[in-house]
């Protein structure tokens, strides 16, 4: 309970830091309609040349853009912050002044910080979604709604998982300045169906980088592909995860002697 | 168009051969350090150039599966097609990495530009020399990617003597066509503190618009009638196209052609923003 407290007086902090700054709202906003053009435009044009892809339709497959998006903006906005800035500090010595704290390290280290603009992109997508679910003819029942919530927490705790994996390894690589840039460059490998990658790259991107899980999974759900195997191991894996990334974690903390102090 | 230091302790009159002489020795010179520096960064090289990989086996793993779809190919262009256009690809991405645009702002605000400007030649003659020293440790590491991605994806690869030519001239023909469009639009970093905007709207025009996104033929021939008259093919479409096509020697003399033309446009809009934006600066820093 007081976990929750603390991550959301973190959270009210970091969103009353970033009302300062509003232009950065207009600026999130033009970025992520850029964004947003380019990726209709992709879709219009692999249409333009074919009615399926992989045997998905093109208002499928705008679901699965709208959950990336959607899951891209979740990211962006909590958990890649939080984690460049445990990476900046283990580099610039101030992680002490989390681990002096009379709390979870692994919570503290997690919550501090949060980009609020991202929120566009949290809206953005959630359109792009509503308009693909509205043109699929099947219509999304209930069951598969509920699904799909269940696929999308746990595909972002598999990303968390993920990222505060590659933070961990921070305590003994110290340049980890380009990984944001390489996530984001795999990352975007979630704007298609994961079927279509050839095997090694898709084993990869499901279980060495948890984008499937994230992304395809839940847009599985929405358009009733998902079958309960699936979710179950998605459950499972997300379990495995979650308590590796605690071991590793606390591995890395018990080698951790500070830079400062 | 020379800026020069007021002070008269520097050797301010030249000979032209003397001038050519050591504006060549310059070159050189950055060019050797450039080298020497990067090949020391071995490791943040690779990461660099890997992560840009994921960009084109989406695009390549997505056209792959159409043309699988249909039979074979899409529009006329095979897997095997998409599979040598974008390995090609991959080498001329990284030749249009220049001295970028918004890396002017940083320029300005930290007041490099004055050091710079002590110096009796210009900023570009710097870049232009450094990118290009880089650009062979560039080639260097790229061969074993391009090994390594041939090996899993097949490509189609067949070019005759003379395309070869043509495609190790147009890929610096591409780097310096893309090195002229950013620096002048760099120049805008001396009227605003906002570029990122326009910047934003130039890389997004670009990818649609160059063949970076696509092969050129798969875009609607409205667009195509319109990336004609651009210079953004040339620095991409076109080189890859160069090796990777079936072009005739008359279109790829016609496209290198091309190149030079909008590299001498760029070349003189650069020089005019640069004169009117060196006139404008006050420095900050030091």
């Amino acid at each position: 309970m007081n976990a929750l407290r603390v991550s959301w007086l973190f959270f009210k902090v970091g969103v009353l830091n970033e009302l300062q700054y509003r232009v950065n709202f207009v600026v999130q906003l033009f970025q992520s309609a850029i964004a947003l053009t380019v990726g209709l435009v992709v879709l219009a044009l692999v249409y333009s040349h074919t009615d399926e892809l992989n045997g998905w339709s093109q208002p499928e497959l705008l679901c699965v853009l709208g959950v990336q998006i959607l899951m891209g903006g979740a990211i962006k906005m909590y958990i890649q912050p939080n984690m460049t800035r445990l990476i900046d500090d283990v580099r610039e010595g101030k992680l002490d002044y989390a681990l002096t704290k009379p709390e979870d390290a692994q919570m503290l280290v997690s919550v501090r910080e949060v980009r609020i603009w991202q929120v566009v992109d949290l809206v953005s997508g959630s359109i792009v979604l509503a308009v693909g679910v509205s043109q699929i003819s099947e219509g999304v029942g209930a069951l598969d709604a509920l699904g799909f919530g269940i696929a999308l927490l746990l595909g972002g705790l598999m990303i968390y998982c993920f990222w505060l994996f590659i933070a961990t390894a921070a305590f003994w690589v110290v340049n980890m300045w380009t990984v944001v840039e390489l996530f984001d460059g795999v990352f975007q490998t979630g704007r298609w169906p994961v079927g279509i990658y050839p095997g090694w790259l898709r084993y990869s991107v499901t279980f060495l980088v948890p984008i499937a899980f994230a992304v395809t999974v839940p847009a599985e759900a929405l358009t009733s592909r998902l079958d309960w195997q699936t979710l179950v191991l998605a459950v499972g894996f997300a379990a495995v995860l979650f308590a590796f990334t605690r071991w590793f974690w606390r591995f890395g903390l018990k080698n951790y002697t500070g830079a400062s102090a | 168009m020379s800026v020069r230091p007021a002070s008269t302790e520097f050797p301010v009159e030249l000979h032209e051969a003397g001038r050519v002489r050591s504006l060549s020795g310059l070159y050189l010179a950055t060019m050797r350090m450039a080298v020497q520096t990067q090949i020391q960064y071995r490791a943040a090289n690779y990461f660099y150039m890997f992560g840009m990989i994921a960009e084109p086996v989406i695009y390549l793993v997505v056209w792959t599966t159409i043309a699988d779809q249909q039979g074979g190919s899409v529009q006329g262009l095979t897997a095997g097609y998409f599979a040598a256009y974008y390995i090609v690809w991959t080498l001329v991405r990284n030749m249009n990495v220049v001295f970028g645009a918004p890396y002017w702002e940083h320029r300005i605000r930290e007041g490099e530009l004055n050091r710079d400007l002590l110096r009796p030649v210009l900023p570009l003659h710097y870049d232009i020399a450094y990118f290009a020293g880089w650009k062979f440790v560039v080639i260097l590491f790229w061969i074993p990617l391009a090994v390594g991605l041939s090996l899993v994806f097949e490509p189609t690869l067949d070019p005759r003597a003379f395309e070869i030519l043509v495609f190790a001239v147009a890929i610096w023909g591409a780097y310096l066509l893309r090195t002229m469009l950013q620096e002048s639009l760099g120049m805008l970093c001396f009227w605003t503190t906002r570029g990122a905007a326009i910047f934003d709207l130039y890389m997004t025009t670009e990818l649609l618009l160059s063949g970076r996104l696509v092969p050129l033929p798969l875009m609607p021939d409205w667009v195509q009638d319109i990336a004609q008259f651009l210079p953004f093919q040339y620095a991409f479409f076109f080189p890859i196209e160069s090796l990777v096509g079936d072009l005739s020697n008359a279109e790829l003399l016609r496209g290198l052609a091309a190149q030079l033309l909008w590299i001498l446009i760029g070349l003189a809009i650069f020089r005019l923003a640069w004169r009117h934006a060196i006139k404008r600066y006050s420095a900050v820093g030091g």
